[in-house]
């Protein structure tokens, strides 16, 4: 599996496990369990500095953006000009030029605003960002972000955070054959099943933050997330058996007594 | 003169560069991105960038944080 790579906008994926980096402990245990996980992803959140505590610590002394991938995120942003304002500033922080652009709409659901989330990709892929959408298993809507310029879609599985799982599992496979991009399916995890069942319905990547740094044992369910994704991979790429009602014998009935 | 520094008030020394600043705050310049008056300022340009009475300075850098990080706001 390893040469199995994923390729978007000519930056080449060693895992398709992405993660977030919220929710943990402390550093140490975010650092260890992205280890475990394999990912060479980890999305970021753009805020304030702490100008007070100059013993603050660094969330990138943990994670080297020369081992990954920084994508910073526009979390927590529920306008169009808020979200371009963190993609910006994001971008001046000088770790990458990708942006999961998040434009949320409600507050209870986490629900994404797709039009404006459209409305902010057309503006950020004009100004040279490669953009990755947070959007819901809407299959036009994932059309929209593609024609406007996104070299990939992410739509959830369920409400952020919520660990239910793939609450639409025909939606995400119609929006699947509808766009010719990436489909990364982002938030609502809340096992290995669901990555690995992502993964088998054709997703191109997952992911995930409070799946594993929720869970009792975050490095663990870390791992087994990694396993996961690769067990999920692997079996779309074998292709699954059709489903039938009836038993199908698997030893032969020849040489019976 | 005064300032605003991420949302609070500061009282910083006359012509203090963007890049003086950040190294009064201990903050690695390389690691943050500026925002002044609301325009997004070049890490190139932070040495050469004068600070004004008023101005509305904001340093912000990356955090843990992945799907949604309401609970951290």
């Amino acid at each position: 599996m390893n040469d199995d790579r994923l390729t978007i906008a000519g930056i080449e994926f060693r895992s398709r496990l992405w993660v977030g980096t919220g929710k943990y402990k402390d550093f140490v245990e975010t650092q260890k369990a992205i280890e475990a996980s394999g990912a060479d992803v980890v999305t970021v959140a753009v805020r304030r500095v702490n100008i007070t505590d100059r013993k603050s610590e660094n969330l990138l002394d943990y994670l080297s953006p020369k081992k990954y991938k920084i994508l910073p995120n526009t979390a927590g942003c529920y306008t169009v000009e808020d979200a371009l304002r963190y993609a910006r500033l994001a971008r001046a922080a000088g770790v990458s030029d990708m942006v999961k652009l998040e434009v949320i709409g409600d507050e209870r659901t986490l629900f994404p605003d797709t039009a404006g989330l459209i409305e902010a990709a057309r503006i950020l892929v004009k100004e040279g960002f490669i953009v990755f959408p947070y959007t819901n298993d809407d299959p036009v809507v994932a059309k929209r972000l593609v024609d406007v310029g996104c070299p990939a879609v992410m739509p959830l599985a369920a409400p952020i955070g919520s660990g239910l799982g793939i609450r639409n599992p025909y939606n995400l496979k119609i929006l699947m054959e509808s766009v010719h991009v990436p489909v990364i399916v982002d938030a609502g995890v809340g096992t290995a099943s669901d990555a690995a069942l992502a993964m088998e319905y054709g997703a191109d990547a997952v992911l995930m933050n409070t799946a594993i740094a929720g869970a009792k044992e975050p490095i663990l369910m870390a791992e087994a997330m990694k396993y996961a994704v690769w067990a999920g991979r692997m079996a779309f790429k074998a292709g699954r058996i059709p489903r039938k009602l009836y038993a199908t014998a698997s030893s032969p009935i020849e040489g019976m007594l | 003169m005064r300032i605003t520094l991420n949302g609070e008030p500061r009282e910083v020394a006359d012509g203090q560069s963007v890049a003086s600043l950040l190294a009064d705050l201990g903050v690695p310049a390389e690691r943050v991105a500026v925002e002044l008056n609301l325009t997004v300022v070049d890490r190139q340009t932070f040495p050469g960038t004068p600070l004004r009475d008023g101005d509305r300075v904001e340093v912000i850098g990356f955090i843990g944080g992945g799907e949604d990080t309401r609970h951290e706001r």
